[in-house]
């Protein structure tokens, strides 16, 4: 701390690439995850999931279940009434929405196959499996609306009687909402003089696959009834339990601890959390349920799942006059907690960083016999930006111009800003030409279309192409205001609380709840410099509702635009606080105290005080200003006036094998703004890690379900996680137009490298081969899709993704066992 | 029940367990070292890999039973004498976690891999860490920090993996 004015200024934290303080715990196994808490008395539960996508529950025997030496008792949906709760949809995105009562356990009917029909409670995890395996449920087995488009026509009903799988219909128009023109209008003419270009893109079903699967436990013992769990959403989780099982919110205390990664799929109330809450007060006794990676792939709420129907309109020399955007989301079986909110995100993204003078959004959300569906990193982002950024690049082929070009001429210019966008967001800053310059010279832009044209002149077998995303999306979820016109259930704001302690240490508490992003490092130095004390001396408490009372956890990019930004206010108030004791204790004016790192001091002179002896001075409480409360903690909320709307040009070279699909990714370039950089090392982790999710969305992760609606990757030898040989290591860069809508001017990085990397990777598989006829290749693009949309063999790779190369369960297939039966195929 | 002894972390312990026990939940319910943790149900993962006999083993693929007279090193026993492992120390300092759910498993095999490779190309640790899955850091910190443990004293590398279970 500096002892003089003379000093050298302190180097600031904000800007420093901080290892981690989290990572000590972490890289020597002294975590706190869910399942590794043991309580006194700890009974564990194993669920039995219906094998059927759609059946009538006839009868439930638990009679053998309930027989087995360690068993506590079994129990269906018929034991329980209210007490078991629903699960809750926070976003009626339509006043008039469909939502099927969602029940944790269902006594009648199941809609998904893996949907909860008895739990079993058992003394160790094992033999509570093993019972599970004997309890006998009896379906009569009921059609399934399964194909998203089909179940969109209401063949077949998801639930009978709902009388429609169609939940609800959202609309955004340009013309009725004032912010733009007519697209029909445009539509019209460009068919007449100009270019319409029509696409249907299909983002597939995926799962968010978080490493740490999903537990809980519950502890019914104490005063008040306290549940752990592998959530992002400790304080939503709370206000849930709350309001749909009676308990009152004071008598609940939810904890978060260490929690192994979420990307939107721990934001979520789980059936599993409310069964081991009903099961918990009913017996008594801690209990624990920790999910199978099965279980989890098969039960948590998955991600995307949409066709999109796009029609873009343009003058001849490929200036956009209109784009109409009319999609179809699978919500699954019920309506998550965001539910239909998720592709309503999109309606604010697919016009991206363009000029578009008329815009029209139509979605509708789609009931299913399948998995529900909600936030995925990104969460209707990267399906926006897909869209357009893939549309863009083949309105630059219709025109015939470098792609880029298309976007250079239809994008915002820098001196724009701010710019009122015509789905009526107001982007505050942004420079897309500094952004795309630099992207460009650290890819070797020009080096790389130059052996593309070598590559196609000399009819190599080995094509190389480049591809394009220059993206935008909206984050810091989210002004209240804005919530409240879109009907969401809460509010967006964030909460923190600073605490100076004795010793002159700061405690900081944040209602953001971390699950590996590194919050306690970042908001340690963010308020190290706003108070000038040691990075050291901030400890950080988060994820427990004791502790951390009043939160909106963490999502959507929103825990530093959002808390940090609380967390600066709260700063702030200690240091007024403390202001008029310096002055007491200096024996000079409030007015000629001055604060800075760290120290107050008075004017002219050398006199001064650090903050932490201050705060020494105002726990002994001896001597303070005549009537001050002796206490500087502060405590801040904050509910942010605007989104942040951070972007990024995102280049990729793919080499694709014409004869055999095979893809190869060369090179892949990212520049991204998202304003000022609190520690550059956690943004690249979240960059780089983003990469690989977008990437994996555009090359192998799919989740298939077979025409019983059984999910066929429902393990990880199914779903095609990728490996760090199946990846490369990204050149990534920054330019920064700090936002103008925060004092840190921060944008929000978590879900950027998701949002942008799809579209590049597969409009640079598709520019590889588009001078061999291909336009489109269905995600995920694989090495089959790739050939078989080379060889124009079966209609150019968009054909559904193979339910298994090798058949499970087919008669007569290989892994058929032919010991007992002898059935099994010859080898 | 079968009754088996071994080494874990360089403590000696015996117990009695159902042959159908793996070595995993042996590790994490027995002996409490929940510092090894369960990712999957297919051994996709390597998130519970271990050191047995010197050698990295995912451990939800090895019975307890299997492991009886053997030395098995955890994430937990790694650091010597309050001292980090020069791996461990690679990857805070590369940044090669986030959530820290497949760490200590990541650990352990680039432990491993760096044994058998004490200066691998990046080619070489992507192969050699196939068989683990991280979903934050898309492996680019990982390699950076294997890189790193590499580039450090290679003799401290090799030889603390022994010199712990020893």
């Amino acid at each position: 701390m500096t002892a003089t004015q003379d000093a050298p200024a302190p180097q600031l934290e904000i800007g420093r690439d901080r290892r981690r303080k989290e990572d000590q715990r972490l890289i020597t196994g002294r975590t706190r995850w869910t399942d590794n808490l043991t309580l006194p008395g700890m009974l564990h539960l194993a669920m039995v999931r219906s094998p059927h996508a759609h059946a009538n529950i006839t009868s439930i025997d638990v009679s053998a279940a309930n027989a087995m030496t360690n068993v506590v008792d079994v129990f269906t949906g018929k034991d329980f009434g209210e007490e078991l709760g629903v699960c809750i949809n926070a976003w009626p995105i339509t006043p008039d929405q469909v939502t099927p009562v969602h029940s944790p356990m269902p006594a009648d009917r199941v809609a998904f196959a893996g949907e909860i029909v008895a739990v079993v409670v058992a003394r160790t995890a094992a033999e509570a499996r093993d019972a599970a395996e004997l309890v006998d449920v009896e379906y009569d087995e009921l059609p399934a609306a399964l194909d998203l488009k089909e179940s969109a026509s209401d063949t077949v009903l998801a639930h009978p009687d709902a009388g429609t799988n169609k939940s609800a219909l959202w609309v955004f128009d340009s013309k009725e909402a004032g912010t733009g023109g007519d697209v029909e209008e445009a539509i019209a003419k460009a068919r007449t003089d100009g270019i319409v270009i029509e696409r249907e893109y299909r983002q597939q079903r995926l799962i968010p696959a978080f490493m740490e699967p999903r537990s809980v436990v519950v502890d019914p013992t104490g005063e008040q009834y306290t549940m752990w769990s592998a959530t992002q959403i400790p304080h939503i989780l709370r206000f849930a339990l709350a309001a749909t099982t009676g308990v009152p919110e004071s008598k609940i205390r939810v904890i978060a601890p260490d929690v192994g990664g979420g990307f939107g799929g721990k934001l979520q109330v789980t059936p599993e959390e409310w069964i081991a809450w009903a099961v918990g007060r009913r017996i008594g006794k801690p209990v624990k349920y920790t999910e199978t990676r099965s279980e989890s792939l098969l039960s948590a709420h998955h991600g995307r799942d949409q066709w999109q129907k796009l029609t873009l309109a343009a003058e001849k020399d490929g200036r956009v006059t209109g784009f109409k955007v009319e999609l179809l989301a699978d919500l699954g079986a019920y309506v998550a907690i965001v539910g239909g909110g998720v592709p309503v995100l999109g309606a604010f993204m697919f016009n991206s960083i363009y000029k578009f003078p008329a815009y029209h959004f139509a979605c509708q959300t789609v009931l299913t016999n399948k998995t529900w569906t909600d936030a995925y990193r990104g969460a209707g982002r990267p399906e926006a930006t897909y869209g357009v950024e893939r549309i863009m690049d083949e309105l630059a082929a219709e025109v015939g111009v470098d792609p880029m070009e298309i976007r250079v001429m239809n994008w915002i210019k820098h001196e724009e800003f701010p710019f009122t966008t015509v789905a009526g967001m107001q982007y505050d800053s942004g420079n897309y030409e500094a952004a795309t310059e630099k992207a460009m010279a650290m890819f070797g832009y020009d080096e790389l279309r130059a052996e593309q044209k070598q590559r196609r002149d000399s009819n190599d077998p080995v094509q190389l192409g480049i591809g394009i995303s220059t993206f935008t999306e909206m984050c810091g979820l989210a002004p209240s205001r804005v919530l409240g016109s879109l009907d969401y259930g809460a509010g967006g704001w964030e909460h923190a609380s600073v605490r100076m302690l004795a010793t002159g240490k700061v405690e900081v508490i944040t209602g953001a709840s971390a699950h590996g992003q590194g919050h306690e490092t970042a908001f340690s130095q963010i308020v190290a410099d706003r108070l000038g004390v040691a990075f050291e001396d901030v400890e950080v408490l988060h994820g427990d509702t004791q502790v951390a009372h009043k939160g909106l956890d963490t999502y959507g990019s929103r825990s530093l635009v959002v808390g940090g930004e609380a967390l600066v206010k709260a700063a702030d108030k200690v240091i007024e606080k403390a202001r008029p004791v310096a002055a007491h204790l200096l024996e000079a004016s409030v007015d000629d105290i001055e604060f800075s790192s760290g120290r107050f001091s008075v004017r002219g002179t050398d006199q001064g005080m650090a903050i932490g002896e201050i705060a020494t001075a105002v726990f002994a409480a001896h001597n303070l200003p005549d009537g001050m409360e002796p206490s500087l903690d502060s405590d801040a909320t904050y509910d942010p006036v605007n989104f942040s709307f951070p972007h990024g040009t995102h280049l990729c070279a793919m080499e694709v094998d014409t004869e055999t699909g095979a893809l190869k990714m060369r090179k892949y370039t990212c520049v991204d703004d998202i304003g000022n950089i609190i520690n550059p090392l956690i943004v690249s982790g979240q960059v780089h890690g983003g990469l690989v999710q977008g990437i994996a969305q555009a090359l192998w992760e799919e989740a298939v379900y077979d025409d019983a609606g059984t999910l066929v990757s429902g393990s990880f030898v199914d779903y095609l996680l990728p490996t760090a040989a199946d990846t490369i290591s990204f050149d990534i860069g920054h330019t920064t137009s700090p936002s103008t809508t925060n004092t840190l001017g921060t944008k929000g990085v978590g879900e950027a490298g998701t949002i942008a990397s799809t579209p590049a990777v597969v409009n640079a598989v598709v520019d590889a081969v588009r001078h061999l006829g291909v336009t489109d290749i269905t995600m995920p693009c694989t090495p089959e899709r790739v050939w078989r949309a080379v060889n124009k063999s079966g209609g150019g790779g968009a054909e559904p993704t193979e339910e298994s190369a090798m058949p499970h369960f087919v008669e007569g297939a290989l892994n058929q066992d032919a010991g007992e039966t002898g059935e099994g195929g010859d080898l | 029940m079968t009754r088996i002894s071994l080494t874990v972390d360089g403590e000696k312990v015996a117990d009695d367990v159902e042959p159908r026990m793996l070595l995993v939940q042996y590790l994490r319910e027995k002996l409490g070292k929940t510092g090894t943790v369960i990712g999957c149900d297919t051994s996709n993962c390597g998130a519970c890999t271990v050191h047995l006999d010197g050698q990295s083993v995912k451990s939800c693929n090895v019975l307890a039973v299997q492991a009886d007279g053997a030395e098995v090193t955890t994430i937990e026993g790694l650091a010597t004498n309050g001292q980090l492992h020069p791996v461990q120390e690679a990857f805070r300092e590369c940044h090669g976690l986030q959530c820290g759910f497949c760490t200590p498993g990541m650990i352990m095999q680039s432990v491993d891999l760096l044994k058998n490779n004490p200066h691998p190309s990046e080619e070489e640790i992507r192969l050699g860490l196939e068989g683990n899955l991280c979903r934050c850091t898309g492996y680019h910190n990982i390699v950076k920090a294997v890189q790193y443990a590499a580039a450090q004293d290679s003799s401290s590398v090799s030889g603390a993996s022994e010199g712990v279970t020893a």
